[in-house]
Parts: C-alpha cells; structure tokens; sequence
C-alpha cells in the first residue's frame, strides 16, 4: 500500500469473490471489504447473483460510494468500486 | 441519522426467517439501523438450542417450494441464523424479544441465542421504531 501514492491509477485495495453467493451476501461482503481501504482506493467483486447489477448501482447511489466499472462475462459480473 | 428500518417477526418458519434476515443484512449494508421485534414463534426459533433446527416452511411452500429452498441451502446460501450475524458485524442491528411472548412460551432471557439483544415490550419497541416503516413477516 506504500507505492499507492506513487502510481497513477489506483490500485485494487481489496478484492470481494461473491460468485455463487446469494443476495444479499455480495453486497454484505462488499460492505465489510469496502471499510478494509482508504477512501479512493478500489474494492472488485465478482458476482453471480442475477440482482447484482441493480443492487451494487443502489447501494453506490446510497452509500456515496463510486462505481467505477461494471461489466458482465456470461453470468459473472465485475463491478470496480471507489470508496468515497 | 436515517431512520430505522424496523421489522417485526412472527413467522417462526426458515423460510419466512430468511427473507427477513435478507432484508435486515440489505439495510445494514446501506447504513440503515435496522431494529427487529421478535414475537410468537419468529421468538420460539431464536432458542439458543433450536436456532440450527430445521424449522420447516410456511405452508404455501408445498413440495415443489421445498425443493427450491433445499436446492439453494446445498448451494451454500448462509443460514437466517448466519445472515443476521453477518448484519450485525457490519451495522447497527438490534434485536429485541417480545416480553409478552416470553411469557407465553415461557422463555427465560437465559434460553435465547446471543443474536438477541434484550427483553421489550411494544412501547419501546414503537419509540424506538420513531417514523421508521414497520414491516410484519
């Protein structure tokens, strides 16, 4: 965590795998991990959960936190979040 | 402060105990307190000694909603028992007995799980509550 400062995108402070978890647990898991790093830094969950793409836009909206990227591979969904 | 999202459980069945800690633990992640009020057999099923039992479905389930529900415990889904630990690490989640339904089972304080928080009765549970929805499961 050092070297953050010096990069010039922030790197992946935590990594959440919810796959195969169902709701509400990738957004319970994301919770928890998301207080693990320093504002700015970057939270990636993996998801399986058919509700996740509207839960983790809510849940930014909600919560000020920043979602950076969502994308989906087949039924796996990535979402790169910022912590405000 | 949000106010609190306040649920009151009845229903004693896995079924009905899962959707709530469902959206329990969705509260807490939002930040929202969250207060549960458990009375009757919702009350019964959070026995220190019976919390892990099965405790059966609501009666709609039928044979094919079993199958469902068996399908997504083998997959791995965390118990309503474990869901509401998990919202109580992350927010501000209080969970409150009915003392009238204490006394109508005739549970002792000593007899409930560690997720319970305390003993109360309706008055408190409503000043708690404030302008919070309520919510009956």
């Amino acid at each position: 965590m050092d070297t953050l400062e010096t990069m010039t995108e922030p790197e992946i402070g935590a990594r959440v795998d919810a796959r195969g978890l169902s709701c509400p647990m990738p957004i319970v898991k994301t919770a928890q991990a998301i207080k693990t790093v320093a504002s700015g830094a970057l939270v990636e969950v993996l998801a399986t959960d058919p509700g996740s793409l509207k839960d983790f836009t809510a849940w930014c909206r909600s919560t000020g936190n920043e979602l950076v990227e969502q994308a989906a591979d087949g039924t796996v969904y990535r979402f790169v979040i910022r912590r405000k | 402060m949000d106010e609190p999202i306040n649920l009151v459980l009845f229903s004693g069945t896995d079924d009905k105990l899962q959707a709530a800690a469902v959206l329990t633990a969705g509260a807490a992640a939002l930040g929202k307190p969250v207060n549960v009020f458990l009375q009757y057999w919702a009350l019964d099923a959070f026995r220190a000694e019976r919390i892990d039992r099965d405790h059966g479905l609501a009666p709609e389930a039928g044979a094919e909603g079993k199958g469902h529900v068996d399908a997504l415990r083998t997959a791995g889904q965390a118990s309503w028992a474990e869901t509401l630990r998990q919202a109580k690490d992350l927010g501000s989640v209080d969970i409150q007995a009915c003392s009238l339904s204490m006394d109508l089972l005739g549970i002792e304080e000593s007899d409930l799980d560690p997720l319970v928080d305390g003993v109360e009765g309706v008055t408190a549970f409503y000043l708690n509550a404030g302008e919070g929805q309520v919510v009956f499961i």
